[in-house]
């Protein structure tokens, strides 16, 4: 088992799946010549040629038009947004096209794809760089979402949404490229739609996903210094939601804090605690907490940034909240 | 509900690029050559001018629902393209898909029933008048967002050329969607990558109740073909002739040296934009209708081949009977189709399949 990245993790998923089917390309802004904008996809262009791995124009609307059009007709595009921010550009393909073609077409069109690329906040990049847009895409039928957390999840999960017939949106944090886990040397895949319980406890339910799976664990890891055993329940994929996994976990810990990037109204967040009410009513012992970040855009003085962002600290007093110990 | 189908109708047998050269040089067909191909041509028109009449007709008396929008006035531009088409080139549309449907070669019981929103529709009952496609056909829809489809042509002449095949891909829209982002995207792509894409601009006036000239910097918006250094033209699209004509140039472009083509095809709807608006009256005069009613392309055809010696009075009571019976059967059929099982709202949402 090596110790990888998640980037390099990303770019084996993306280059196993390249030789093992030669329908799948790449496409998208830096992703060939310049080695992308992160690097995921560095070595991709000299390993398959210009056909598979494509340059594109500054023009999302145009390039994830692009990758539909090549989907209908038998090919399986995977299109990079360099951020998701970006792709805000693309929405009318992803979701007047690409989530409904299936649908509109009486299954006649699948639309086998993979919509790429970083989505939440890094460091004071300011409004318009800094936003989770996984509650916008989950709320489209036709789409899978898929957040991964580590480097493990983001090679899997990966390699299955590739091989998914269906359009995926697959949402990499921007802030995680850099970190580090073991991944095998032989070859898996994870499905999707399938919650995995990071951590077991039976106090606190921590539900979560993406970036904030790190942020559920070391707050876990602190709180078990002090005899808090929280579980950490990280989604992996967004839609379709893992409900059997959230309410597994909530019936046996009966309470429950989840914990996202994205803000807080109409959020991922608001349909866990509608699952957890609906499956969970009757084992609760406190109401469900959230974790998200604060109700503005995004500000880039780095002390009221840290005030937006959900982290350790604000994980930390919710669960404590829910567990009725004054903090 | 009848269960015999009538046979598939298509006028691209026999024609290609070449035979739309011969249209302006009739000496090199023989005269029964050129009678066969313009009766074919004008078959395919007039199927397209009944049925939508009928569809007028049944809108009114709400057999049909939601937006309906019809191309009466327009039929030479969706002939004049796909009798040059091989069965192996695609064809993709915007919500006024009809005449294209029908040209390409779609039944039209599969398209009445669609607009009935029965089972036997196109595409079950789930698409509506808006969004008719067809795969054996190459009939990538029936798209509801102007411009949006445009892109996605350029993503099928991609995948053409990922492959290395020689097929070609029709993209047709309004003159309105020109002003829209999606169109200078997809051209700008289509032109770098040379990408085998036939960008045919159905300019009809009107963008709704927007006149081309109150919505364009340029009128002559074939010129935006400069912007992208891509061969352009403009051509009368009440001529199913020049139609060809231009659309035989085109085609061979991109199919022998992959390379996109945009054409301005000049033409007029002869109905409102939908079934909501008023012919005249708003946004154009009745004068201005009836000048351009002097022009329908079905008559211009019909006229020329009688002109030829082509066409009898005979001949053309019994296409247009056999047309009208057709459209008829078409009605009937749709009407005695069931409605789509209720099962149906939540089938094919995802598959369940993977490449594994």
């Amino acid at each position: 088992m090596a110790i990888i990245t998640y980037r390099e993790a990303l770019n084996q998923a993306l280059r196993e799946e390249m030789l093992r089917d030669d329908r799948v390309f790449l496409m998208g802004e830096e992703v060939a010549v310049y080695q992308g904008a992160y690097k995921v996809s560095k070595g991709l262009l000299q390993e398959f040629g210009e056909m598979r791995v494509v340059d594109t124009p500054i023009t999302e609307l145009g390039f994830a038009g692009v990758g539909v059009g090549a989907a209908m007709v038998g090919l399986r595009p995977i299109i990079e947004f360099m951020t998701w921010n970006f792709a805000l550009l693309a929405l009318d393909q992803v979701v007047n096209a690409a989530a409904k073609m299936l649908y509109m077409t009486n299954g006649q069109f699948p639309m086998p794809m993979v919509f790429r690329g970083p989505n939440g906040a890094a460091l004071q990049l300011g409004a318009q760089h800094s936003q989770a847009w996984e509650s916008w895409l989950a709320h489209i039928p036709g789409l899978k979402v898929v957040t991964p957390g580590t480097p493990y999840d983001a090679k899997g999960l990966l390699k299955a949404a590739i091989r998914d017939d269906n359009p995926v949106c697959f949402l990499e944090g921007e802030m995680l490229y850099n970190t580090k886990g073991e991944v095998p040397d032989e070859e898996y895949v994870i499905p999707l739609g399938k919650a995995e319980v990071k951590r077991e406890g039976d106090h606190v339910s921590l539900i979560t996903h993406g970036k904030m799976v790190l942020v559920a664990l070391q707050a876990a890891d602190q709180l078990a210094k002090e005899g808090i055993r929280c579980e950490v329940v990280d989604l992996r994929t967004i839609r379709p939601m893992d409900v059997d996994a959230i309410t597994a976990s909530v019936r046996k810990t009966n309470r429950a804090v989840v914990v996202e990037e994205g803000w807080e109204v109409c959020g991922v967040g608001a349909q866990v605690v509608d699952y957890v009410q609906r499956h969970c009513f009757d084992y609760l012992d406190a109401p469900v907490l959230r974790v998200h970040q604060a109700d503005a855009p995004m500000p880039y003085a780095k002390n009221i940034e840290k005030a937006a962002k959900p982290d350790v600290p604000k994980t930390i007093a919710a669960v404590k909240q829910v567990l009725y110990i004054d903090a | 509900m009848s269960t015999t189908k009538p046979p598939r109708r298509r006028v691209s047998a026999s024609a290609d690029a070449a035979s739309a050269e011969q249209d302006k040089a009739p000496a090199a067909q023989t005269p029964e050559e050129r009678k066969s191909l313009h009766m074919q041509l004008l078959h395919s028109m007039l199927l397209q001018r009944r049925f939508e009449e009928r569809t007028a007709e049944m809108y009114a008396i709400g057999r049909i629902g939601g937006f309906c929008h019809l191309y009466i006035g327009q039929e030479a531009v969706s002939t004049g393209f796909t009798s040059l088409l091989r069965d192996d080139d695609y064809v993709i549309t915007t919500y006024r898909d009809h005449g294209q449907a029908l040209a390409r070669g779609m039944t039209p019981r599969a398209i009445m029933a669609e607009l009935f929103g029965r089972v036997d529709g196109c595409v079950g009952g789930k698409g509506g008048s808006m969004h008719l496609f067809d795969k054996s056909l190459g009939f990538l829809g029936g798209h509801g967002i102007v411009g949006g489809h445009i892109p996605i042509a350029a993503g099928v002449g991609f995948a053409i050329k990922y492959r290395g095949g020689d097929q070609v891909i029709v993209c047709f829209m309004g003159e309105a969607a020109v002003n829209n982002g999606a169109f200078h995207e997809a051209l700008n792509m289509a032109s770098l990558w040379k990408l085998p894409c036939l960008f045919v601009i159905e300019n009809n006036r009107y963008g709704m109740g927007t006149a081309v000239e109150r919505a364009s910097a340029i009128n002559d918006i074939y010129k935006r073909g400069a912007s992208y250094d891509m061969p352009r033209d403009v051509v009368d699209g009440q001529d199913v002739f020049a139609v060809r004509a231009a659309a035989a140039t085109a085609i061979a472009r991109a199919r022998t040296e992959s390379i996109p083509t945009l054409l301005e095809i000049r033409t007029y709807r002869f109905m409102g934009h939908s079934m909501s608006d008023a012919v005249s009256g708003t946004y154009r005069t009745k004068e201005e209708l009836e000048k351009y009613l002097k022009r329908d392309p079905v008559v211009l055809l019909r006229t020329q081949m009688e002109e030829n010696g082509d066409l009898s009075n005979a001949e053309w009571t019994a296409m247009d009977d056999e047309i009208k019976a057709t459209v008829q059967d078409a009605i009937d059929f749709a009407e005695n189709s069931p409605e789509p099982a209720l099962e149906a709202l939540l089938e094919d949402v995802l598959v369940d399949t993977t490449s594994d």
